[in-house]
């Protein structure tokens, strides 16, 4: 008896070994980051161009491209992403092309960042040609991003009660009436977790920007969504290993706004769904 | 007029349901389209197994098993770190941390899955490759072990989420039972709550490394990028996809190289494709 109690302790000290081996390196890389990038963050980096070949100078480019990049993403995906899952969740019988349609989701959340890339590369900016381009590349990301809303925006309108949609339509209301007005509203928070973690990854991915949009060097704004754009996860890149000699706070600084902007999203996200589960009444 | 406006508005909303399919085909056939031209001047077999990769020398070599081995060697040093310490952190949050500790683990894992690729390149880059170097006295701490180590904490949120969740599923009453037989908490851990999710856990794995053999960005800035084949695990090497994102803005659109590359892309598309398949099979098993 007093073995087994013995190798349980032993056995729950390792898995607990195990936990903080992958959350203390969370929070160490967090850490450096913060630490050694703060020195590097004031207004004149945050608002100016990079300056002498990007080793001085702000990121101000970078940021205003990410954000387009993003919000273009979101604006077309979001809708697509959207109507998609009420599809899934509200419409689809438990049939073949139900199946077929989650193994497609399923493989488009798993093909490689890189390829979608080369998709991105044979589609919009040759075959289209759209041109290495914002519009390019947030079509890109878009599509890349478009598995996470689909995913948790049927979950959120799953998790709706069916009695909900029952009620309403006993009083009369069509099906679309009652997705529209009762569904729907039911489902906002869910639905808004998933759109920011989506807004989160796209804001990050750097290997389907490379070849669509991103601009290795551009010190001025875009002008059009037809322009190539700077893009801070590409700047990161670039002047950590492309640029030799860069200051390195500069390098910490960059990938200290980088992280900032991502994991804030995030948080955003997780913070979002606790409350909601929190208050949630059914 | 509002039935013509919802007949509109269903439609509309069959066509984004099939729109992943659709974007599945279209992502295939563009990969094809422009991947399949280089089979005019390589066999496939040759494309596959050849042991140079030249791409732009005269007349060029274009064989991708240097890279294949670079992106088999990766993810097998990164599974072999991030399973175990992956499948361990799921038991733990699932059967024996706190609750309010568990949400703050969960939390700290959907974080580690957050961070950029290309953050976790740099801290590698800034930390783990100098480490690498003077530990095992080496010309470069750019190596197959570096790369390995970063993308182990890329496969980990995967494998933990998936895992915990398979865990999570198994039904109470397994678990009492065991209890009711006098087995301890590890006990019923190792011979009732394991064995009963493993399909899960399977599944959980394989995400996992789909995961890590689609890492583009943090492989490219740490593994050191040689296209050669790996004699050990100590030596730069280069992946299919660091192979992609380092070359395709020098290839010329409509040469042989770029071509290839394109290739590559479609070896990367179908294994990702067996590998969620798979995976998705695993998943369903369970219920």
């Amino acid at each position: 008896m007093r073995n087994t109690q013995r190798s349980q302790k032993i056995a729950f000290f390792f898995l607990f070994l195990a936990t903080l081996l992958i959350v203390l390196p969370v929070g160490l890389i967090v850490v450096i980051i913060a630490q050694k990038g703060m020195p590097a963050i004031n207004w004149q980096f945050l608002s100016d161009i990079p300056r002498q070949g990007m080793r001085a100078g702000g990121i101000f480019p970078a940021i205003v491209g990410t954000f387009y990049l993003v919000f273009g993403a979101l604006f077309f995906a979001l809708p697509m992403g959207l109507l998609a899952a009420v599809y899934l969740s509200e419409y689809a019988k438990e049939n073949l092309l139900n199946r077929i349609i989650k193994l497609a989701i399923i493989n488009l959340s798993g093909v490689p960042s890189v390829v979608y890339g080369l998709f991105g590369l044979a589609l919009f900016v040759v075959f289209l040609k759209f041109g290495a381009s914002i519009l390019s590349g947030s079509l890109t990301l878009g599509i890349m991003i478009l598995p996470i809303i689909i995913t948790t925006s049927r979950e959120a309108l799953e998790s709706v009660p069916q009695s909900f949609r029952e009620v309403s339509l006993s009083l009369g209301a069509s099906k679309w009436q009652t997705i529209r007005h009762i569904v729907l509203p039911n489902a906002i928070p869910g639905i808004l977790t998933g759109t920011i973690l989506g807004l989160g990854r796209a804001a990050g991915e750097t290997a389907p920007i490379l070849f669509t949009v991103a601009a290795f060097y551009l010190p001025r704004l875009p002008k059009s969504i037809f322009d190539q754009a700077m893009a801070l996860p590409y700047h990161l890149y670039v002047i950590s290993t492309q640029v030799p000699n860069v200051d390195e706070k500069v390098r910490y600084g960059t990938a200290l706004v980088l992280l900032f902007l991502v994991l804030v999203m995030n948080l955003v996200a997780i913070i979002i769904r606790y409350n909601f589960r929190k208050k949630k009444k059914w | 007029m509002r039935k013509f406006k919802e007949f509109i508005i269903e439609k509309l909303i069959l066509i984004c349901g099939l729109a992943s399919i659709f974007f599945v085909i279209l992502i295939f056939l563009f990969l094809t389209k422009e991947g399949l031209a280089v089979f005019k001047s390589v066999t496939p077999a040759n494309f596959i197994l050849g042991k140079s990769w030249y791409p732009i020398s005269e007349p060029a070599q274009l064989g991708i098993l240097p890279l294949i081995l670079g992106s088999l060697m990766v993810t097998l040093g990164a599974a072999i770190i991030s399973i175990p310490i992956g499948v361990a952190c799921a038991v733990y949050i699932a059967e024996i941390a706190p609750l309010k500790i568990k949400e703050i683990l969960k939390a700290g894992i959907e974080l580690l899955a957050a961070i950029p690729s290309v953050v976790l390149g740099f801290i590698g880059m800034v930390t783990l490759v100098p480490w690498v170097k003077s530990t095992f006295h080496l010309p470069t701490g750019l190596t197959a072990l570096s790369g390995s180590i970063i993308l182990a904490f890329m496969a980990m949120p995967t494998i933990v989420s998936v895992a915990e969740d398979a865990l999570y599923s198994v039904p109470k009453s397994y678990k009492e039972g065991a209890f009711a037989l006098g087995a301890t908490h590890w006990q019923t851990i190792y011979r009732v709550l394991l064995p009963a999710a493993s399909s899960g856990i399977v599944a959980a794995v394989m995400l996992g490394i789909g995961r890590v053999i689609g890492e583009t960005m943090a492989v490219m800035m740490i593994t050191g990028n040689a296209a050669v084949i790996p004699q050990s695990i100590l030596v730069p090497v280069r992946t299919l996809t660091a192979t992609i994102a380092a070359e395709m803005g020098e290839a010329v659109v409509g040469s042989e190289h770029y071509f290839a590359l394109f290739a590559i892309g479609i070896v990367l598309f179908i294994m990702s494709f067996i590998i969620n398949v798979t995976a998705d099979l695993f998943l369903h098993k369970r219920r």
